[in-house]
């Protein structure tokens, strides 16, 4: 950031609920269907269909309203009208002044505070595609829409203006999507559009200052991509400013390739969405009971479950920086319980996670699926000796093909016999006579060429030897 | 012509048996064949599936089973009410074409009930109109006298049961369009309260404002008709979930100690032939035991005002998805954008034309708040008014229209004296109240009057039974004649 200057972004994200049905039909909730088979008259806008709130969308969006802190209120729908091909009705469905979440937070992970001003309920529109060297509509030789994505419920989320680096709005999303996706609400899919973020940006001198004019940054499809977009159109507002232009208040459009914003819009040219009541629909109005029962079946947000690992390592003596990313990625991937149901069983900490974060996280669907009792059961093999790192690996991989089973039963049918005492022993002895000179150098007190014998036994074992034990017996060999 | 066999006899008659309800359906089809020329009721007349469902009914009559209430009783639709697989075009050139993949609710129910459609009715375009000239497929005319319009929105389906096409019709009302048509064409029509008929289906023209009802020849037959089509229905979330009042077993319970008030306000603008009509009604109920009095419901003067902002400004928006993209018309054009300008501006008529900038207007930022949301608090306001009347009386009486049916041509290049055809019907709506039209004789001109009673919302029961004592007082009316020129 320029020096002296100050960012102010807010963030607008739409989320697809995961509903098995549309906002206000039957149709499936599918992407990726063939073009316009997901349809009937109510999301094709036939004469005389009219719309039924699906009451799981309303639920998944109360999940999020709680899960954001917010207060669920009674709410209302209005029609916002504008002539589009992409919408059926030529006006869209959204909840406007008396939206269902309002005034709740979001905490990123270093625990700086992000408000959220409402969360509210809309219809998703179709999909138009442009032929023609324009690519727009204007001027297109023809255009194409495809109507399975018009009504699918989002909620669009709006945050205060409190984020002030790029840095913070990435963490801000990448948040969003981890309590979007535990809450079961959304899959989060960016690639898919299933979550779409509009930036809010302006500038100022000082935190002091009033805000400055922002523009709105549409067409962001990645975490990358906003905060490209954002560091991008800060310095283009500052050059404004310090080459004594004003910003225009304006809606731009974020090009991935050339990395720059550019104007789509002015708040001239904005549309008057004549907003009015939705006489189709009646006001939706939570009851406490409802409220209750859908806070009831939210399981813990990550900051929770973050904080839940991080206790456990600080138990065993405090976390580094490396397992605090190790957490993150655990919790990202969904993965958390796996780690803790192993230390229940008596696995350290430090184990169960490396062991997660690293091995498990391959596949986190198949890690997922595994009954942790198994998980428990391999890590007990490895932590005791029974298994060598490399063996438990092995065996963890055989579980995600076979979808589960007994970690003990797989390292039987691969042959991976714990070797007794005697035989590691041997097996040392001989890798220390076949080389008599790094023998020597190791004993003259160069611990690196513990690395070489250790890797030496493995290589006779392929793989077998437990590394401690190898590294115990050369100490002891080395007395 | 003869005076038409009432929908309920021929309902019993059929399912007891006695009669097929192909002939009833051949009957009515030889006068639709007979007097469709010179009314124009019907944008489409169903001969062949009508025949095929007649013949459905009398077999399910044969095999022993209960085809329902409305077994055999052939039924005239507004046409812009879904029907699958047949055009629905509210009168309007934007939906050539276009053919619903399903039926409205209402058109289930009328199956499930053994029902016969006869046919599409006209209509205003889109419903919006006083007396079905702004149809895109030409004007009807009044059974009563061919050179005078038959009311509207829904002068078809009123027009239709007034000339004998059918027994029983379906219609819509927004501002007035049952009862006004049926008052001008001498039959009985019902606006019932609003979510008590299920609007999915109904081709929406202000939906807060839209409710489907019953025209009959008889208060009996709209009763039997009401029953048939009202009830909770899971597609509309307007549909109200209480029960819906019964109404054919009160008809004959009377009108001894209720209160009636005569509504002021009604009288105002109304012929002086249109106002004694009322008070002859008034007469009558106060003979049969009722307590008349003179009610005085002020907001109700503002009514018009109000629907003229809010049903445009629903309408504007709700007309907004015939932009050639999906169905209906398509005019081709340079790009997409051109192709929803060159399609609208074909495809719909002036009126509708005036009322969608009418509408864009009202809602547009900065004349929201002058404008509709004004018309929200007046609205609020009427509801205030009736409520007060209501703690006085069980219901109120009014004509129906001003006037009796005025030449074709007179009003339709002067909306604003047009609009003043729905002055005494369109408080119900904003007040999503039901009301009913009852015909009371001739007027001076020997056309037919209506008198209006209108109830507090689900009085529905009271108001079928007022209607049924007043329906027995009223003065012979001639029969249609399908001429021009009103009877002397």
């Amino acid at each position: 950031m320029t020096s002296g200057w100050q960012m102010v972004i807010g963030l607008e994200v739409h989320c697809e609920l995961k509903t098995a049905t549309k906002l206000f039909c039957g149709c499936p909730n599918m992407f990726g269907d063939e073009p316009n088979t997901n349809v009937c008259p109510n999301c094709l806008g036939l004469p005389g269909s009219l719309p039924v709130l699906n009451q799981q969308a309303v639920e998944l969006a109360m999940a999020i309203g709680t899960a954001l802190h917010c207060e669920i209120r009674p709410s209302t729908f209005h029609r916002k009208n504008y002539f589009y091909p992409d919408q059926a009705k030529d006006y869209q469905i959204s909840q406007y002044d008396e939206p269902l979440n309002v005034d709740g937070w979001l905490d990123l992970p270093d625990g700086f505070r992000v408000g959220i001003e409402r969360a509210h309920m809309e219809e998703d529109t179709g999909k138009t595609s442009h032929a023609g060297a324009s690519g727009r509509i204007h001027g297109a030789d023809y255009s194409l829409v495809d109507y399975n994505r018009s009504g699918v419920p989002l909620v669009e989320i709006v945050s205060a203006p409190d984020m002030r680096t790029a840095e913070q709005a990435r963490a801000y999303v990448t948040e969003l999507r981890a309590i979007l996706v535990a809450s079961g609400a959304s899959d989060g899919k960016m690639e898919e559009g299933s979550m779409r973020v509009d930036a809010n940006v302006s500038v100022r001198r000082s935190a002091e200052a009033p805000f400055g004019t922002r523009c709105e940054i549409k067409n962001l499809n990645s975490v990358r991509s906003l905060g490209r977009a954002i560091e991008y159109e800060a310095q283009r507002q500052i050059a404004l400013i310090e080459s004594g232009e004003a910003v225009v208040q304006q809606t731009r459009h974020w090009d991935e390739g050339a990395g720059r914003t550019e104007a789509l819009r002015s708040k001239e040219d904005a549309y008057d969405y004549r907003y009015f009541l939705e006489p189709d629909l009646v006001p939706l109005v939570p009851d406490a009971e409802w409220i209750r029962a859908v806070g009831d079946t939210l399981g813990m947000m990550p900051a929770e479950r973050r904080a839940r690992l991080i206790g456990l390592l600080e138990q065993a003596g405090g976390a580094t920086d490396a397992q605090r990313d190790q957490v993150a990625t655990v919790v990202d991937l969904g993965l958390d319980d796996l780690v803790v149901e192993a230390v229940a069983g008596g696995i350290g900490s430090g184990l169960a996670l490396a062991r997660t974060a690293n091995e498990a996280a391959t596949d986190a669907d198949a890690a997922r699926a595994l009954d942790p009792k198994s998980y428990l059961e391999l890590l007990m093999l490895e932590s005791s000796g029974s298994l060598s790192a490399t063996q438990a690996k092995a065996v963890l991989a055989e579980l995600f093909a076979r979808g589960g089973g007994d970690p003990a039963a797989i390292a039987r049918d691969k042959g991976y016999e714990a070797m007794s005492e005697d035989s590691l022993a041997a097996t040392v002895a001989q890798a220390v006579a076949d080389h008599p000179d790094e023998w020597g150098r190791y004993r003259d007190g160069d611990d690196k060429l513990a690395g070489f014998f250790t890797g030496l036994v493995m290589k006779a074992t392929r793989g077998q030897a437990n590394g401690r034990a190898v590294a115990a017996e050369l100490a002891r060999l080395r007395g | 012509m003869t005076a038409p066999r009432p929908a309920f006899e021929t309902a019993t008659m059929v399912r007891a048996g006695e009669e097929l309800a192909i002939d009833v359906l051949e009957h009515h089809l030889a006068v639709i064949e007979e007097g469709e020329e010179s009314v124009h009721a019907f944008n489409l007349v169903l001969a062949d599936s009508a025949r095929e469902r007649a013949r459905a009914v009398d077999a399910r009559v044969a095999a022993g089973e209960d085809p329902g209430p409305l077994a055999g009783v052939p039924v005239a639709l507004k046409d812009n009410l879904c029907t699958r697989g047949v055009p629905t075009t509210c009168s309007s050139r934007i939906l050539d074409g276009w053919c619903p993949p399903y039926d409205a609710t209402v058109v289930t129910r009328l199956a499930d009930a053994g029902a016969v459609v006869i046919g599409k009715t006209n209509m205003d375009e889109f419903a919006m109109g006083s007396s079905t000239e702004t149809s895109a497929f030409g004007t009807t005319r009044n059974p009563h006298d061919t050179t005078r319009v038959p009311g509207g929105s829904s002068g078809g389906s009123a027009a239709a049961v007034a000339a004998g096409f059918a027994p029983l019709a379906l219609g819509s009302d927004t501002g007035g369009s049952i009862r006004q048509p049926a008052a001008l064409c001498g039959v009985v029509g019902m606006k019932p309260t609003y979510g008590t008929v299920s609007r999915y289906g109904l081709v929406a023209f202000a939906s807060s404002l839209d409710q489907i009802g019953p025209f009959a020849g008889t208060v009996a037959d709209a009763a039997l008709l009401f029953d048939a089509i009202g009830g909770h229905d899971p597609l509309d979330s307007t549909s109200l979930h209480r029960p819906t009042p019964r109404v054919l077993s009160v008809l004959d319970d009377g009108v001894d100690g209720m209160t009636v008030g005569v509504l002021a306000e009604f009288l105002d603008g109304a012929d002086p032939d249109v106002v004694a009509r009322v008070h002859q009604a008034a007469e009558a109920l106060g003979a049969a035991g009722a307590r008349i009095e003179e009610v005085s419901v002020p907001e109700v003067a503002l009514g018009l005002s109000a629907y003229y902002l809010i049903a445009p400004g629903e309408a504007s928006s709700n007309l907004a998805r015939y932009d050639g993209v999906r169905y209906g018309l398509r005019v081709d054009a340079a790009d997409t954008v051109a192709m929803n300008t060159a399609t609208r501006t074909a495809g719909f008529g002036a009126e509708v034309k005036r009322r969608i900038m009418l509408g864009t207007y009202v809602l547009s930022a900065g004349y929201m708040d002058a404008y509709y949301n004004q018309a929200l608090k007046v609205r609020t306001r009427i509801i205030e008014g009736f409520a007060t009347a209501y703690a006085r009386c069980d219901v109120l009486l009014g004509p129906t229209a001003p006037t009796t049916a005025f030449a074709i041509g007179a009003k339709v290049d002067d909306p604003l004296t047009m609009y003043l055809s729905d002055v005494c019907t369109i408080p119900s709506n904003l007040a999503g109240h039901p009301a009913i039209s009852v015909p009371f004789g001739p007027g001076d001109d020997g056309l037919p009057v209506g008198v209006q009673l209108l109830g507090p919302a689900l009085s529905e029961g009271t108001l079928f039974q007022v209607a049924a004592v007043v329906e027995s007082a009223a003065p012979d009316l001639p029969a249609p004649r399908l001429t021009t020129g009103a009877p002397s």
